[in-house]
């Protein structure tokens, strides 16, 4: 039996972790709903796991998503991440294959240097050596890497790193200890009696001219275990909680668990996977437009997590989505904002009742404008128009009446008002009786495809346009027109249209890619989810995306929102601002 | 020992004629071919129905003054301070002037309707501003696109103004009595036709101006309603049909209309953000120039020898954009006269 005293630090620590995570994690799981459990229970023995498992790897261990932001960020991560999981199971196959016993105890392997008597050999035992020597450096460097990105965040990609509650430092300090203890523990050994690889062989040799192996090398081993206990003991009160929730967090999303309008057992999960990278933090325009500080997710799950005041950030945000397409632990971060906001409103089944709910004959398809629509005429202009070009018969659904979608209502947090809102829009629209309803307003678009349980196809009308030159009922020339789309966010992050007004654009104009192009639209300022800021603050944010467009020199700017439109045409601009639809309009 | 003045609207007219009344050499300079600025554009001014020519004429008298030179159709390209702390004026025609002190008298500019994209401003056929109107007043006719006479005109107040979406959040001040004469001059036309006024507030600040509005309801019957137009549309027959809350009763309105006018708000001109520009002069957060003390120097700005007058600092009637020049006038005759200037 190998032993000594110092693995205790280390065997205490991940028990305690174990059962603390064990009894945490059995408790949210209880916390899911009916629902939830049997999702969880039919898709578990499933594909869907091995997805998760392919996941686990990608994203938890290498970290990939983080390469899209930097590759030195992408690969600081991945050198803890993967490089502190090679090390527990490369050391743990070494200790098999030296001892060969499956059960051997945790700390044999972490500390196999220790109790391994350097001159005996066993099968590719050098190898196993060479391995771990190699398999250290990359955390090492990575550590290196970690330093630099306290100090200088820029010079791995990131303009702004996270601001850290102090307990948080403490346990990152702790972190930041292990490996170079490791490191030194390893080195000492190795310096008094052999063994170890390249790297801590070479450095045995250094250090055992100047310095007292002897005398060092067992409190070395020590430290070593203690920082790693203490680490554990530390993580679940720390940011490093994210390690195994995440994983945990990874399964229960490929089994099927969604993220609702509610704060549920899921959402827990979620604010326990922040990691608080901060790769949000860049992605924010209301940090970049305004230097709006502690508003970014980042900020706003940890106040949500320490019971912090968060009644600012609640509603300090554009739901943009941008942060959302960026988070590397992929976490709905603006349904978790949304699970947060209050419902305040006092309405009843009458409230809306002065809107009548029209009668149509059925026509195949119909349209459907939407309040913004309605504020933007020369949008409807432009739809009438290629209706009638295209020889399409159609119902115009809010013509004469019209009311709102409901969706600016959830956003604000109002859903017993927006629920009333969308029973009674419901309504018309099936009294239509068509097969396709053709929506202006990406906002009515995704609440029509999300809320409104339509047994229709719906579908905004860049799709709708696209589908019409496909079917080869419009026939637009392709002007000379140099245009820079701006992509909607409730449109591309928000329904996932990129092609569609992609083609369709391109058909008719000489359309100039920029950086902002697909998913990395920028936000207009009009966003109707943020209820702090102030107009003058909106027109700051509207102008500075509006001058990042122009950079790339555009006769038109050219989006596919009522919203976006009007946004960005109230100032007195040299440029400007047309939807698709009339740019299609003006050449057919 | 000259000034320049910089737009020879009503206000830089009046400050010109004060000073030359002083003796002081005044050269004006105007982008337009004549004096007058947004006044050419008006037929009758409130309250007291006084063509607008007679005002002009006066205007036209003040700068034949003979210490008056006026420079029209020329713009100043470049201002310069010499070492003396005067001011080096070039013209786009070639022309030095230079001046002890330089008055900006640059006025506003009426708010693009277009941008209010909703009120359909450039979208359909029977939607004008206010400015428009007073043209078609002029002419004493006024018809719908169809060539029909209107049988029910509205006014929608605070085009551009009091709108935070718009990025103005001040009020224009004349545009409520504007719209009250203009309701009247159209009854006088239309004696049967229904004429209406949608507003938030009516802001009657000035002598004589609320016993207007008490008129034109009384004896004009000009319907007054309170709610702000929430959208317009057209219809086959070309009319604007419009959508509004009439918030006194709380019931939403619809109706459609002959014609609309959209009573036009101000807006900093673009002559005044280019000298605040080149003269390093502090904007108000509206836009407007910002003058050093509301109550003691509204005059002044923050650059010593530079002054200001009429709507370049805020929206003014016209009585008020003269009684501004006078007082700048007096302020600048103070500076020149003074010996101690901190240059």
């Amino acid at each position: 039996m190998y032993y000594d005293p110092f693995v205790l630090p280390f065997t205490i620590g991940l028990n305690v972790l174990c059962i603390y995570l064990a009894v945490t994690y059995i408790r949210w799981i209880r916390g899911f709903s009916r629902a939830d459990r049997h999702t969880i229970l039919k898709n578990m023995v499933s594909l869907k796991t091995l997805k998760a498992c392919k996941e686990i790897f990608l994203e938890s261990l290498v970290h990939h998503k983080i390469y899209r932001t930097s590759p030195f960020l992408g690969y600081m991560h991945m050198c803890f991440g993967l490089g502190w999981f090679l090390l527990i199971v490369i050391g743990k196959i070494e200790s098999l294959v030296y001892h060969t016993s499956l059960f051997n105890p945790p700390y044999f392997a972490i500390f196999f240097r220790f109790f391994h008597p350097a001159n005996e050999t066993f099968p590719h035992s050098e190898l196993f050596a060479f391995l771990m020597d190699l398999i250290l450096l990359m955390i090492l460097s990575g550590l290196a890497l970690a330093w630099i990105k306290r100090l200088f965040s820029r010079i791995v990609g990131m303009k702004k790193t996270t601001k850290h509650r102090p307990f948080d430092k403490l346990i990152l300090s702790v972190l930041w200890l292990i490996f170079p203890l490791r490191f030194l523990a390893e080195s000492f050994t190795s310096g008094i009696r052999g063994g170890g690889s390249f790297l801590t062989h070479t450095a045995g040799e250094f250090f055992s001219h100047f310095l007292p192996l002897e005398a060092l090398s067992y409190p070395a081993w020590w430290a070593y275990s203690s920082a790693l206990g203490l680490f554990f003991l530390l993580l679940p009160f720390s940011r490093y909680m994210h390690i195994p929730t995440e994983m945990v967090y990874i399964f229960l999303k490929n089994w099927g668990v969604q993220q609702g309008r509610k704060f549920t057992a899921i959402s827990r999960f979620q604010l326990y996977a922040c990691s608080r990278c901060g790769i949000c933090i860049d992605q924010c325009q209301l940090g970049t437009s305004l230097n709006m500080k502690t508003t970014q997710p980042v900020y706003f799950l940890k106040q949500l997590r320490h019971h912090e005041d968060y009644s600012q950030s609640v509603d300090n945000c554009l739901m943009c989505g941008r942060c959302e397409e960026a988070c590397p632990v992929d976490l709905r971060l603006n349904a978790l904002r949304l699970s947060q906001r209050k419902d305040y409103t006092h309405i009843n089944k009458d409230t809306y009742k002065y809107v009548s709910i029209p009668r149509f004959t059925p026509k195949r398809i119909a349209y459907f404008a939407g309040c913004m629509g309605h504020l933007t005429p020369t949008v409807i202009r432009a739809m009438r128009q290629l209706f009638e070009k295209a020889g399409i018969d159609y119902t115009f659904i809010d013509e004469q009446q019209g009311i709102c979608c409901g969706r600016p209502m959830m956003l604000s947090g109002n859903y017993n008002a927006a629920s009333i809102i969308v029973e009674r829009n419901r309504s018309a629209i099936l009294n239509s009786g068509a097969e396709i309803l053709v929506t202006s307003c990406p906002i009515c678009y995704k609440v029509f495809k999300e809320n409104y349980h339509l047994n229709l196809q719906i579908m905004h009308h860049t799709e709708y346009l696209e589908l019409l030159l496909n079917q080869g009922l419009l026939h637009p020339r392709q002007s000379d027109l140099r245009t820079v789309f701006h992509n909607p966010c409730e449109l591309g992050r928000g329904s996932g249209i990129y092609t569609a007004p992609d083609k369709v654009l391109k058909a008719v104009s000489q359309k100039i890619p920029t950086p902002y192009d697909g998913k990395k639209s920028l936000c207009c300022g009009g966003s109707l989810a943020n209820l702090f800021i102030t107009p003058t603050q909106r027109t700051k944010l509207s102008e500075d995306a509006f001058n990042a467009y122009l950079a790339y020199k555009p006769d038109t700017l050219v989006t596919a929102c009522p919203l976006c439109k009007k946004t960005f045409s109230k100032n007195h601009h040299q440029v400007p601002v047309k939807d698709i639809a009339e740019i299609v309009a003006e050449n057919c | 020992m000259s000034v320049i003045i910089i737009g020879a609207g009503a206000a830089g007219c009046e400050a010109a004629f004060r000073l030359a009344e002083a003796g002081i050499q005044v050269e004006v300079v105007e982008k337009e071919n004549q004096p007058g600025g947004n006044l050419n554009n008006w037929y009758q001014l409130f309250p007291d129905r006084k063509p607008a020519s007679l005002l002009r004429q006066r205007l036209q008298q003040c700068v034949s003054h003979p210490l008056v030179h006026l420079h029209t159709g020329t713009v100043p390209v470049k201002i310069q301070r010499t070492p003396q702390g005067s001011f080096n004026v070039n013209l786009d025609d070639g022309a030095l002037l230079e001046g002890k002190a330089l008055l900006v008298t640059t006025g506003f500019r009426t708010f693009d309707a277009t941008r209010k994209e909703e009120y359909g401003y450039g979208i359909y056929e029977n939607v004008i501003t206010s400015v428009e109107l007073e043209n078609y007043l002029a002419n004493g006719s006024l018809s719908t696109s169809t060539g029909k006479l209107p049988q029910r005109i509205g006014f929608i107040q605070c085009v551009g103004s009091r709108d935070e979406k718009m990025c103005n959040f001040h009020c224009s001040k004349v545009c409520c009595i504007t719209a009250v004469k203009q309701a009247i001059e159209l009854r006088e036309l239309f004696p049967d036709a229904e004429i209406l006024c949608f507003y938030m507030d009516m802001r009657m600040f000035g002598p004589g101006y609320e016993e207007m509005y008490r008129e034109a309801q009384e004896k004009y019957n000009i319907k007054f309603i309170r709610g702000r137009l929430s959208e317009a549309s057209e219809n086959q027959e070309k009319q604007v049909f419009v959508k509004c809350e009439d918030t006194l009763i709380g019931k939403p309105l619809r109706m459609t209309l002959d014609v609309m006018v959209l009573m036009v708000g101000m807006e900093s001109s673009d002559g005044s953000r280019w000298l605040a520009k080149e003269l390093g002069l502090n904007l108000a957060p509206n836009g407007f120039i910002q003058a050093s003390d509301p109550h003691y120097a509204t005059n002044l700005t923050n650059v010593e020898g530079v002054f200001i007058a009429g709507c370049v600092s805020s929206p003014m009637n016209l009585t008020d954009t003269l009684t501004d020049a006078r007082s700048a006038a007096l302020a600048i005759q103070e500076f020149l006269t003074i010996p101690i200037h901190n240059h």
